[in-house]
């Protein structure tokens, strides 16, 4: 795979990785007093072993000129499997403090493993390090393809996935020591934050380039979802995170905002890192290997226009109604609600858009696992984006806030829409990618499959009923206009369905694990019958780019 | 900035923006001249494409 590399980009790639080194070093130095020296450390080792292995193929032949012809799908192969790799850490994780709701205890009498330090592993882990890493794979597999351009150099995608995952990485250690600014879903510190505006950067830089160099009149609906996703990523990113550090050699450092600014900052951040990370991105797979795999166009192209303009324009209004009954001002309050509302529009125009497209194919949804993924990512899609909508109207609020329907509402969303269509166009790209005819066992999507949905659901309809029960308990008078339950009655309320839903996650992580086990085999298989096979007459395949890269 | 300033402005040229591109959307998107690009950007992802796995 490195030996891909022209000699220039190899020397670049060396280049890169031993000044990350370096800054690891520095930063080790400077802070030995500090925690950041762990972090130093571990982003040394990291690009250590990067270095080691471009050091092994240094003295490989030149690559030949033969593969600027052929699509660069090698960062995408290796996107996939640390996408499902990151998927079932981050699953397990969730799975453990799943049950610790239950049984307290079962933190081992261990600071790292409490409740708040083990919780934004998980979400890192799943949001970022599964969500994240598959939208990098699949967009520059999806980029290539629709733009009929191969990528326009080779080590930039390098950078933006082994860059990400360092990110990732470095993050999730900091978690169970402590490291973290409280900003939920931008937990990480402000040295960590610059690193990841630096490989934000570099993505949208290669995504552009690519694009410029298509072969097509029209960009491909699919990029502009992939666009808006890494663009407003960016800027959101920047923003929420604009922070003081005590010092260099400190993680510690303190928000640019304060008080009720620094919470609308955050909640404009999370509720659009839901629309934008969680949601757009993935709109943008939905939008290509759905249609592709079903075999059929996009339904109404135009449609597909507008619901992204409308997604695009009206989420950056909804945060606020993550703040109803604070100190926010009641009309950002009002507005935050009143675009949440208009949300169902552009949200349900794509999801009806999805299930009309599968419309007179649904033979096909029945026997392909793989199709019927996406399928139910389009009806959850819908569902999530409804009760989004429902739950944002401050009457709705006032019961669901702080109850376990609002973690409900997020998994409905997370694993319904966002993980189904991540395995969906995993499993169709996959056997695409290692040129075979399917993965290595149907059967073993087939069981995924029911094993994703039945956990789903388990895992919905507990915190459903556990939420609603909870915000009814916390809102009972008695005669005397006393609080009827005491927020400990609740609590032992709660436990049944705490249980239930730690069973549905197992139920998820399990077919995650499938998954991961599936996807390994069938590269295996294909490797050996690669071996066997002539490389010259698969070559021949016609899934060539019709811009090659220039000669480097 | 004052907070009077701020309602003001999204109650006239925010709303005004935010139509004014609703408008130039739907225009976009419905324009006869357009839809034969559109139909054609919506098969295009099935050109000269191998198809090893379905």
């Amino acid at each position: 795979m490195l030996a891909q590399l022209s000699f220039r980009e190899r020397n670049l790639a060396l280049c890169a990785a031993g000044l990350v080194m370096l800054v690891g070093l520095l930063v080790t130095a400077v802070g030995w007093q500090d925690l950041i020296a762990v972090h130093g450390v571990i982003a040394a080792l990291y690009t250590a072993g990067i270095i080691a292995l471009l050091l092994k193929h240094r003295k490989a032949p030149a690559p030949s000129p033969e593969r600027l012809k052929e699509y660069y799908d090698d960062p995408t192969k290796i996107g996939i499997l640390l996408c499902l790799v990151w998927g079932v850490f981050g699953m397990a994780v969730g799975d453990w403090i799943a049950w610790l709701m239950a049984y307290p205890d079962a933190t081992f009498d261990a600071a790292w493993a409490s409740f708040g330090r083990i919780r934004p592993v998980h979400t890192t882990g799943v949001i970022f390090g599964f969500g994240g890493n598959a939208l990098i794979a699949t967009s520059l597999h999806v980029v290539q393809r629709t733009s009929r351009a191969r990528l326009p150099d080779q080590f930039s995608p390098w950078f933006v996935l082994l860059g990400y995952n360092l990110f990732c990485l470095l993050a999730v250690i900091g978690y169970p020591l402590g490291i973290t600014q409280s900003k939920e879903y931008a937990e990480p510190e402000w040295y960590l934050d610059i690193w990841l505006v630096i490989v934000w950067v570099a993505y949208l830089v290669l995504y552009l380039r690519t694009l410029a160099r298509r072969q097509e009149p029209h960009i491909y609906v699919a990029n502009w979802y992939y666009l808006a996703f890494i663009l407003v990523v960016a800027v959101l990113h920047t923003v929420n995170n604009l922070a003081v550090p005590i010092a260099v050699g400190s993680t510690k450092s303190y928000s640019l905002f304060s008080g009720v600014q620094d919470a609308m900052t955050q909640w404009w951040y999370g509720h659009n890192a839901v629309a934008f990370f969680l949601t757009a991105g993935f709109l943008g797979m939905l939008y290509y290997y759905l249609p592709k795999c079903a075999g059929r166009p996009i339904y109404s192209y135009r449609m597909s226009i507008i619901s992204f303009w409308g997604i695009t324009f009206m989420y950056m209004w909804a945060g606020s109604h993550h703040l109803h009954y604070t100190a926010l001002p009641q009309w950002v309050q009002t507005l935050g609600v009143g675009f949440s509302v208009m949300l169902i529009v552009p949200s349900w125009g794509s999801a009806a858009n999805a299930l009309l497209t599968l419309n007179g194919a649904w033979h096909r949804v029945r026997d392909d696992a793989t199709l019927r993924f996406m399928m139910v990512a389009a009806v959850f899609y819908g569902l999530s984006t409804f009760e989004g909508s429902f739950m944002a109207i401050r009457p709705v609020n006032s019961l669901s806030h702080y109850t376990d329907w609002t973690v409900g509402h997020v998994h409905s969303g997370a694993l319904g829409w966002v993980a189904f269509i991540v395995f969906g166009s995993i499993y169709s790209l996959v056997p695409w990618l290692y040129k075979c005819k399917g993965m290595y066992s149907k059967y073993l999507v087939e069981i995924h499959f029911w094993l994703a949905l039945s956990g789903t659901l388990i895992y919905l309809i507990s915190l459903w009923n556990a939420g609603i029960t909870q915000g009814l308990m916390w809102r009972t008078y008695n005669e005397s206009g006393e609080l009827t339950y005491s927020f400990l009655d609740s609590m032992i309320a709660m436990k049944p369905y705490y249980i239930a839903r730690g069973i549905g996650g197992f139920l998820f992580l399990t077919g995650a694990c499938l998954a991961l086990l599936n996807v390994v085999m069938t590269i295996k298989q294909a490797s050996r019958e690669s071996s066997r096979s002539d490389a010259s007459t698969r070559a021949a395949a016609v899934d060539l780019p019709v811009a090659g890269a220039p000669q480097s | 900035m004052e907070f009077g300033f701020l309602v003001y402005l999204s109650k006239s040229w925010g709303l005004f923006y935010l139509l004014a591109l609703f408008i130039a959307v739907l225009v976009y998107a419905l324009r006869p001249a357009n839809k034969k690009r559109f139909d054609e950007a919506a098969n295009s992802i099935f050109d000269d494409q191998d198809k090893p796995c379905r």
